[in-house]
């Protein structure tokens, strides 16, 4: 009875947080922040939010009754959400919900919430390799597969058949016959690997906010492959006039300094791509993170590669320049006349000033469907 | 969708348990609803249908989204009406649903009986559907784009009303223009030099400094004539009567008011809120457990438990969600049900009182027990009278504070992060009085409706130790322009070391106009 008149209004809500209409109510909108900590898995939902100016106090300023344990001092939350209301009975942060939720589900969430496509893994030739499961049964093995449930079975079966059971006082010891092992049988499955290359600038003008950018679209950007495909590696490597490859948590921490030659970085994904991966069989992806701001005489270089070497060879490149309105990069503009001029399909770009932008940012990168 | 036959004769039991405790309600109709109904009807707040207004799609989306992510659910919605309809979700369990219905009747009870629902319009279900019917009208008039923009506007201005004014005798809402000259009183005159000698006249008092007199005088008059006469809270009202634009575009003022209505209908429950929920949560629990012989209202008769045996694990799971706690986030039902046992508790052993309050012995407070038995009387007592902010005043004890694990937190600016400031008793209630206190709503004001002369909007914020949260005063200023439609003015103050520093903000004077920032007419 009431549902098609809250589709109306439901309709209206998506086309405004769209910005389809009513753009003045644009400022308005929280789309609430994406938080990933691996680990724990602890991770928050993005649901849309407009919130209607009134006269209000602060829940910053006001402050708050809670219940529970903690001497003064405690840190009961975080104030990173500025849109905290401060009602009585209302929880901090209440546009934010954070839920325990895995990997897979946060996966499946993100493409519905960002209406990804499903990837194509590229070539027809996908690898078949044997997995072995264990669900087979057998009368012997080691003492580590021992099958508990059917050694009983077993055991009571030879008791009762004998006669030696006594329901009043069941006391079932296996012998060696009863012994059942579990046992490994072959299965073919399908498996299309892949590869992703995470390419970020660490130069001495990547400040602490961009890499936290970095960081955070990088976690959606692996979590969404990651369930598109089965066997993935991710690669990182940073550069400032140099290039190396680094560990992932190398890759998050690093602060160097000096200059930026992006062609470095490309030269290095490229040689590690000839050299490492067969690309009839792996799926290659690069992301590469940068404020923009390459050494003039290197533009040209960087350029030939990404349009000569790479883009040939992977199934998607992306660049995303972070920055803030103050700073902005050249790069972005060199590739966005090849993307121009080229038609590169398997190219994207995004410039992402703030955290607000990951959203659309992420949506521009994986929304192709490669 | 009706109940289906097993839960209409368990509706009968639990009716009759709650009766025979002696909960009294309006007649209570129940409708098992699929949870996209359910969602849809809580995001009318319980109605099967408002008006036309994106923000129920947004209430929505958001329940829609945590239902189907498993973040919670929603098990059931009452609406304050006579008869009182409930909305139970189909897929719920038995048990679930039992203790749903336990819990609603708690609600009913609750709304008939406070008396801060007593003005509240028990046929709403009718008025919501008037009301939709009455702006769909203008939207097909009008458009839809400019009506939704108008509530839009109304939204922003929905908190400025006056809590306590259904209790301060309705006034008939008049619309007056902003000068009125039906209450011109006689008018002052100058006092003349008397004197018995016409021809002395034109000396004693010369013609034309009368009327420079007279013009003082009048002048002088005016200025003390205040408008509102005293400082008006019900801003909304203020703005129906007396927005000059409103006169003409009739429609408006209609949209306004129904805004405003539905607005207050729903200040009771915002105003009891931890006591609501309280009351319906310590009624669940006695219904569904039924109650021992100790229990001095059942006189050696126990009650039967409306449980099964077997539905004992779920019940305590579910309960226990319901009053789960978290540090950051005060939970009404928790807090409620504690304090309603906490009275119950305290008169049944005869702990109030003046010889108890001034006893400071630990040990004798501890084992106090006059064995009066006025629990029950005294809770009943007290949900009639009481709203959240005298619940509170009046049954916080220092005692009660400890064992539930109070404290007061504060936002730390350094750090970035909400920490426990203070478990200290009277700050706690201070803190959770401030936050209940107008529904934790700023009070604001209208000083002068015709500032300056010039027709001007002037609000006053009365400063308790709060300022304003700065990212929201120019965009309210601007809902208040839209409808005023002349500048708007408020006096509020900053928080600062000492008493708070005043500030005085301004929308829609014409170099704000001409700027280019705010190239808003009143539509």
């Amino acid at each position: 009875m009431a549902n098609h008149k809250i589709d109306q209004d439901h309709e209206r809500f998506r086309e405004i947080v769209k910005g389809a209409i009513k753009k003045d109510l644009k400022k308005y909108i929280t789309h609430g922040e994406m938080i990933g900590r691996k680990g724990k898995d602890l991770v928050s939902i993005p649901v849309p939010q407009i919130d209607i100016p009134t006269f209000r106090y602060g829940n910053r300023e006001t402050g708050g009754v809670g219940q529970g344990d903690g001497e003064e001092g405690t840190v009961i939350g975080s104030g990173q959400n500025e849109d905290d209301s401060g009602e009585a009975g209302e929880g901090l942060g209440e546009h934010i919900q954070e839920v325990d939720i895995t990997i897979e589900e946060l996966a499946r969430i993100l493409g519905d919430e960002l209406e990804l496509p499903r990837i194509e893994p590229k070539g027809s030739q996908r690898i078949e390799t044997e997995k072995y499961r264990y669900i087979g049964i057998r009368r012997s093995g080691p003492e580590s597969l021992k099958h508990f449930k059917r050694t009983y079975r077993e055991a009571m079966r030879r008791l009762i058949s004998s006669g030696d059971y006594d329901p009043e006082n069941p006391v079932i010891i296996p012998i060696r016959e009863d012994k059942r092992y579990k046992a490994p049988v072959p299965k073919l499955v399908q498996e299309c690997n892949a590869v992703i290359f995470y390419l970020m600038d660490v130069s001495g003008s990547m400040s602490d906010d961009m890499k936290e950018i970095v960081r955070i679209e990088a976690f959606w950007i692996d979590t969404w492959l990651r369930s598109q495909y089965k066997g993935i590696i991710s690669r990182y490597i940073i550069h400032d006039a140099a290039a190396k490859e680094v560990s992932e948590d190398a890759f998050y921490h690093t602060r160097e300094s000096g200059g930026t030659k992006i062609s470095t970085a490309y030269h290095l994904f490229d040689r590690i791509v000839t050299e490492e991966y067969d690309l009839s069989q792996w799926n290659v992806y690069g992301f590469h993170f940068s404020d923009g701001d390459n050494w003039g005489d290197d533009n040209a270089e960087s350029i030939r590669l990404l349009t000569d070497q790479i883009l040939p060879k992977v199934n998607l490149f992306c660049y995303g320049q972070v920055g803030n309105q103050f700073v902005s990069g050249q790069f972005i503009e060199n590739l966005k006349i090849i993307l121009a001029e080229q038609k590169a399909d398997n190219l994207a770009l995004s410039l992402i000033n703030s955290k607000q932008d990951i959203y659309d940012s992420i949506r521009t990168f994986l929304g192709k469907g490669k | 969708m009706d109940l289906t036959k097993e839960l209409r004769e368990w509706q009968e039991i639990i009716e009759k348990s709650a009766k025979s405790y002696g909960l009294d309600f309006f007649e209570t109709i129940f409708e098992l609803l699929p949870f996209k109904e359910l969602n849809a009807t809580a995001s009318f707040m319980g109605f099967p249908g408002r008006y036309p207004h994106w923000r129920f799609g947004m209430e929505y989306e958001s329940l829609s989204k945590a239902y189907a992510y498993g973040l919670q659910k929603i098990y059931e919605m009452v609406i304050n009406n006579n008869p009182t309809y409930a909305y139970l979700l189909d897929c719920n369990n038995l048990v679930d649903q039992k203790m749903v219905m336990a819990h609603v009747f708690g609600h009913a009870d609750f709304f008939k009986n406070n008396i801060w629902f007593s003005k509240t319009d028990r046929k709403m279900l009718d008025k919501m559907a008037d009301h939709r019917a009455e702006i769909r009208a203008f939207i097909d008039k009008y458009g839809y784009e400019v009506v939704e923009t108008f509530i839009d506007t109304c939204l922003s201005l929905e908190n400025l009303i006056d809590r306590h004014a259904p209790f301060i005798e309705r006034r008939v809402i008049r619309t007056s223009s902003l000068v009125n000259p039906e209450v011109e009183e006689e008018k002052k005159t100058v006092k003349k030099i008397p004197t018995d000698r016409s021809y002395l006249e034109p000396y004693m008092n010369p013609a034309d400094f009368l009327k420079a007199e007279q013009k003082k005088i009048d002048e002088e008059e005016r200025r003390e004539q205040h408008f509102p006469e005293n400082p008006e809270k019900d801003i909304m009202l203020f703005l129906i009567e007396n927005a000059p634009f409103l006169k003409t575009e009739e429609w408006k003022r209609r949209v306004l008011e129904i805004v405003r209505e539905e607005a207050y209908y729903f200040v009771p429950q915002a105003q009891t809120k931890i006591m609501n929920e309280g009351w319906a949560s310590y009624w669940h629990t006695k219904i569904m457990t039924g109650s021992d012989r100790t229990d001095p209202y059942q006189r050696g008769q126990a009650k039967p438990a409306i449980l099964a045996d077997s539905e004992i694990i779920d019940f305590a799971e579910h309960h226990s969600g319901t009053v789960a706690t978290s540090p950051g986030r005060l939970n009404p039902y928790k807090l409620g049900l504690e304090l309603f046992r906490d009275i119950e508790e305290r008169w049944n052993q005869g702990k109030f009182g003046k010889e108890y309050d001034e006893c400071d012995d630990f040990e004798i407070r501890e084992q106090w027990d006059k064995k009066l038995g006025m629990g029950r009387e005294k809770i009943f007592e007290v949900r009639k009278i009481h709203n959240d902010v005298t619940f509170i005043d009046s049954f916080l004890t220092y005692e009660f504070c400890q064992k539930q694990k109070l404290f007061v937190y504060r936002y730390n600016k350094e750090v970035g992060v909400y920490i426990i400031s203070d478990r200290d008793f009277q700050a706690v209630k201070q803190q959770l009085l401030f936050s209940l206190t107008n529904s934790g709503q700023p009070h604001i004001y209208v000083q002068d409706g015709n500032y300056d002369n010039r027709g001007e909007l002037f609000l006053e914020h009365h400063f308790e130790g709060h300022g304003l949260d700065r990212r929201y005063i120019e965009d309210s200023l601007r809902a208040l322009y839209r409808v005023w439609g002349r500048p708007v003015w408020i006096k509020t103050k900053e928080k600062s070391e000492d008493e708070g520093r005043e500030q005085i903000v301004i929308y829609g004077l014409e170099e704000d106009v001409e700027n280019g920032i705010n190239i808003e007419t009143p539509d």
